[in-house]
């Protein structure tokens, strides 16, 4: 079998259909949310260390930033 | 099992459903039950870079149904003795540990997986912004301490981060608040859009400033979108934006 493309080796170019602005007086750019905001929507890419599971890793996290609602993407058990 | 692993804060997690999916990349330690030659070894592995049939093993939180799941490449790193280093990029939910049991058969001697290392999640790899739970606990004492942001920016990512490798539709602000009620995407709503979008592939739509609005599922191609003037090109499958942060341009039906 040749190599596949895997999804992360795929270009991709932007098309631009029709031009507009956007008003500054809403939303905010990702890297620009509030503080609060830029956690409440943030992900961690994290290093799992050995041992503990994805679950337990993920409610370590939840306790250090003390918040209510952790999640992982997917488990990093074999 | 080390290595990457994303973790979604609170709203975020509204988009774990999109790196379940995503492609992944290990790095993996295959013991063998007898000696071969290495030029063995590569043959077999290379015969792997394929769609193969897996059964999910008996620990696991899938229906056990055979499934198929596609091998872009392994890529052998080196061999002494009986270990057998290797790199492989694979569809989300393949089972590594079954895969180098396979190999094993296939061999004929019989192998197992010694140890796993996660070096890619869809986005996210290993030589990026990975941050260890020591990190992680420090940058949160340091960000309390002093406030400044740009210390949550050492260990936290947006979420848009997470749908890099996901096509994208960008939208007009007079558009954005109807998705946020889970409205289907219509043309004169489009400003832009990413090649590669097919019918029912899963988009996410952007709004110029690059925040994540939803995720929808493509009725019509790149190509089709592009001419399109009017009618449906998205289905809105996941929202992931607050409603009323944008303004609400529009109406709803008279009763």
């Amino acid at each position: 079998m040749p190599r596949t493309i895997a999804p992360w080796e795929i270009k991709r170019q932007l098309l631009v259909k029709a031009e507009d602005k956007t008003n500054p007086r809403y939303g905010h750019k990702p890297e620009e949310r509030p503080a609060e905001e830029y956690i409440r929507y943030g992900v961690i890419n994290l290093d799992k260390p050995a041992g503990p599971t994805s679950h337990e890793v993920a409610a370590w996290v939840k306790r250090i930033l003390k918040l209510q609602n952790v999640g992982h993407g997917g488990t990093l058990e074999a | 099992m080390t290595g990457v692993l994303p973790v979604t804060l609170e709203e975020s997690r509204k988009i774990v459903q999109a790196l379940l999916y995503s492609g992944k990349e290990y790095v993996c330690l295959m013991k063998l039950h007898g000696n071969l030659t290495e030029q063995r070894v590569k043959e077999v592995l290379s015969e792997f870079e394929d769609t193969i049939y897996q059964r999910p093993p008996l620990r696991a939180s899938v229906k056990r149904q055979l499934r198929t799941r596609r091998i872009y490449y392994i890529d052998f790193l080196e061999m002494n003795g009986r270990n057998v280093l290797f790199k492989v990029g694979c569809e989300g939910g393949t089972y590594i540990r079954k895969l180098c049991f396979d190999i094993g058969e296939v061999l004929g001697c019989g192998a197992h997986m010694q140890e796993l290392r996660r070096t890619r999640a869809g986005p996210f790899v290993e030589n990026g912004d990975i941050v260890t739970l020591h990190d992680v606990a420090y940058w949160f004492m340091e960000w309390q301490k002093q406030k400044d942001e740009k210390i949550l920016r050492k260990f936290i990512q947006p979420m848009e981060k997470a749908l890099a490798l996901i096509p994208k539709i960008y939208i007009r602000d007079s558009a954005v608040d109807a998705v946020c009620h889970g409205a289907s995407l219509t043309a004169p709503g489009v400003l832009s859009l990413e090649t590669g979008i097919n019918k029912d592939s899963i988009i996410a739509i952007f709004t110029l400033k690059g925040e994540a609005i939803a995720l929808a599922k493509a009725t019509a191609s790149t190509e089709e979108i592009f001419k399109m003037e009017h009618g449906v090109v998205a289905k809105t499958e996941r929202v992931l934006m607050m409603r009323g942060i944008y303004p609400k341009c529009w109406r709803s039906g008279e009763i």
